[in-house]
């Protein structure tokens, strides 16, 4: 083994374990959340995945948008493949192992090129959506700092990634058209042999060409498990979850709230003093800490682990809060913001657990990001549940912390009040009394 | 629905009124429409009166959990005691809440918003409705979310539309990507929180560079959001906020 393979070797592996560690950190966090069984109708849940997941087919709602997306996901998991070969030839110090596979690596490296320009002109388009179109949706108030830098780091990256695998090829290419030692005539180079022509590179010394082969070949690995172990930091790891995520998908319609069957048994025994009431909550222990059983929604423990798992898998494109009439008509609610608060609060959790070694309450919750005003300006019409590309499900989460602070904390609008104790006192939302609910039929 | 108890007849449906159907002066209209439409088709159906009561779907979505559960358990208790296996109503929230979200609590009945039932009479032939006065008129019909996009149903309001041999056109925002009326959510019983514009507006104001004769709605609180937006824009002597029920009425002259 050379100097060269174990370099690679011991970045690989660090890379590997580094990645392995944020995962479990990942899905840490996500247990945080409140148990929930999901795990029924499965072929729905795969046919699901298989649609929206891997056939995108939420994203084509905007054509533009869509198709370029598409562009960057079918190069990224195609132009993959060559990540395969790269790890063989950095470990066993072979140059282009895949080439024992005749014409079909021809195939493989032509198409492999082709995508790459694919990819490069896609990032470019959006960064041009981004910096020089200004789209609304990406210059909301929480899109400010770290969210749009990280964007721009995610999109520079990929240009980035791509120039240098082009740049690899081409330099390949001109080492081939040489003659060069450790080059044979392998693979067919449509848009690197013309880059190299352009750029006259067989005019180059060898030793210059073999540096710059061999700078963008470890550019392009280094940056690949880089940008691998930038995921676990930045939206962009919506590519790891997307898939489980939308498995996970609320299948049942989507205005249907969910039903808190430990209220059930209250009121049952409220309504019949024969049934008896149900037993205490056993409170759960999490990060060390107790957590007593809650109605609604006060802190990420008390929220279901799908809706933390629906904040980690956000991307942040704000389709939902362009969709959303309450943030269409100037309202602070903006769906895409419940998700990136959710996210950061539990990362913010998640941090002191790992700092502490258990959760000590910090005074702080969901509720010191989420103000009153965004969660009652939702009116649960669903366009935001129904534009997500992934399936999120931020109306969940409003809904729950709604409950908190109705049942929780008695805190809501004061003319809600007013319904409750009409529906209470009256059985409508208005101050009609159940004897006038046939006048209409006196003049029908 | 006693009345039919104490015979020992059953009734094909059961008609759930709601409280805005009940209640608001122009939600009355359009459960009388109904009722006409109801009679015209010769359905044998009754209604719980003094008996239902609200079914919680503000309480709900407002985060009264334990009240909608109250008003849930206590309608169920009434329903299941009547035996009522199928309901139609006029209103897509209480539509909503019977359907997807009684039988976690007890109470799974076969629920029809009147929308389909409509056009289920229609295609029976058990009503006809010959164009009438909106022969050639520009309607066009906005869906509300909790029929539409939180149930998936699109088009059987259109089917019935499509008998009055009007021209039917479709909203900029219509079906899945329609805008909400505003109402939703329990905003209806409060006021908006700050912002630029009511989204009623925002609605109102698409729907009417439609030019529509008439707009059809299939809620009642969205016709009240729409009403009141047309209103806002001064063409309510143009344009005519309706709903499905209302137009078939009067088109089969009912």
């Amino acid at each position: 083994m050379s100097l060269g393979n174990i370099l690679f070797l011991a970045v690989l592996a660090s890379a590997i374990a580094l990645f392995a560690r944020n995962i479990r950190r990942v899905i840490r966090n996500i247990n945080l959340g409140r148990p929930q069984v999901i795990n029924d109708r499965k072929t729905e849940r795969w046919r699901t995945m298989a649609l929206v997941a891997l056939g995108q087919s939420k994203m084509v709602a905007r054509p533009v948008a869509g198709i370029m997306h598409i562009l960057i996901y079918a190069g990224f998991i195609i132009i993959n493949l060559e990540v395969l070969e790269i790890i063989i030839d950095g470990l066993f110090g072979t140059h282009r192992v895949g080439a024992v596979l005749g014409p079909l690596y021809d195939l493989l490296i032509g198409s492999f090129e082709i995508l790459a320009v694919g990819v490069l002109l896609a990032c470019v388009v959006f960064i041009a959506r981004r910096a020089v179109l200004q789209l609304p949706r990406f210059h909301k108030p929480e899109m400010k700092g770290w969210p749009s830098r990280d964007a721009m780091i995610i999109l520079v990256t990929e240009i980035l990634l791509m120039g240098a695998f082009l740049t690899m090829n081409a330099a390949d290419f001109a080492l081939q058209e040489l003659g060069a030692d450790h080059y044979p005539p392998v693979g067919s180079y449509p848009v690197s042999a013309g880059l190299a022509s352009t750029l006259n590179l067989t005019n180059l010394q060898l030793p210059t060409l073999i540096s710059v082969e061999r700078i963008t070949w470890w550019f392009h690995i280094v940056g690949i498990l880089a940008f691998l172990n930038y995921l676990p930091y930045s939206k962009h790891f919506h590519i790891v979850l997307a898939f489980p995520n939308v498995w996970y998908s609320k299948l049942e319609p989507r205005t249907q709230v969910s039903n808190m069957p430990r209220i059930t048994g209250e009121v049952r025994s409220m309504l019949d003093p024969s049934v008896a009431p149900p037993d205490p909550a056993v409170p759960r222990t999490v990060a060390g800490l107790e957590i007593p059983e809650r109605f609604g929604a006060k802190d990420v423990f008390d929220l279901s682990w799908k809706s933390l798992m629906d904040a980690y898998s956000c991307t942040e494109c704000g389709r939902c809060t362009s969709e959303c009439p309450a943030n269409l008509t100037g309202k602070l609610l903006s769906p895409r913001k419940i998700m990136m608060d959710t996210r950061d609060r539990l990362e913010e959790v998640g941090r002191a657990i790992d700092a502490k070694g258990m959760w000590e309450d910090d005074g702080n919750s969901l509720h010191t990001r989420i103000s009153e005003e965004e969660l009652w300006a939702c009116t649960t019409c669903n366009a935001c549940t129904q534009a997500c590309p992934v399936n999120i499900d931020p109306v969940n989460i409003i809904m729950e912390m709604r409950r908190y602070k109705v049942m929780e904390e008695s805190s809501t609008r004061p003319a809600l009040t007013g319904m409750f104790n009409n529906v209470e006192n009256n059985g409508a939302p208005w101050a009609f009394g159940a004897d006038r609910r046939l006048e209409w039929t006196q003049d029908a | 629905m006693a009345e039919f108890a104490a015979t020992g007849e059953v009734p094909d449906v059961l008609f759930w009124v709601g409280c805005a159907g009940s209640f608001d002066d122009r939600a009355r209209k359009i459960t009388k429409a109904f009722v006409r439409i109801l009679n015209a088709a010769k359905v044998k159906f009754a209604v719980l009166g003094q008996e239902e009561s609200c079914t919680g779907d503000p309480a709900r979505r407002a985060g009264n959990e334990f009240l909608f559960q109250m008003q849930a358990l206590n309608n169920i208790t009434v329903l299941n005691g009547y035996g009522v296996k199928r309901i139609v109503t006029a209103c897509p929230h209480c539509f909503n809440t019977l359907k997807n979200e009684y039988p976690a609590l007890g109470g799974s009945y076969e629920v029809l918003h009147h929308t389909q039932f409509i056009n289920a009479l229609l295609k029976e032939g058990r009503i006809k409705v010959q164009g009438g006065n909106f022969q050639g008129k520009r309607i066009t019909f906005h869906d509300p979310c909790y029929l539409g996009r939180g149930n998936g149903e699109y088009e059987a309001p259109r089917e019935v539309l499509l008998k009055l041999d009007a021209a039917l056109m479709e909203l900029k925002r219509s079906k899945q990507n329609s805008l909400c009326c505003g109402a939703g959510g329990a905003q209806m019983f409060k006021e908006p929180e700050p912002g630029t514009r009511d989204v009623n507006l925002e609605r109102s104001e698409e729907v009417l560079e439609a030019k529509p004769d008439v707009i059809a709605a299939g809620c009642p609180f969205c016709n009240t959001m729409l009403t009141d937006g047309v209103k806002h824009f001064n063409k309510e002597g143009e344009v005519k906020v309706k709903d499905v029920a209302e137009l078939i009425a009067e088109a089969a002259d009912l």
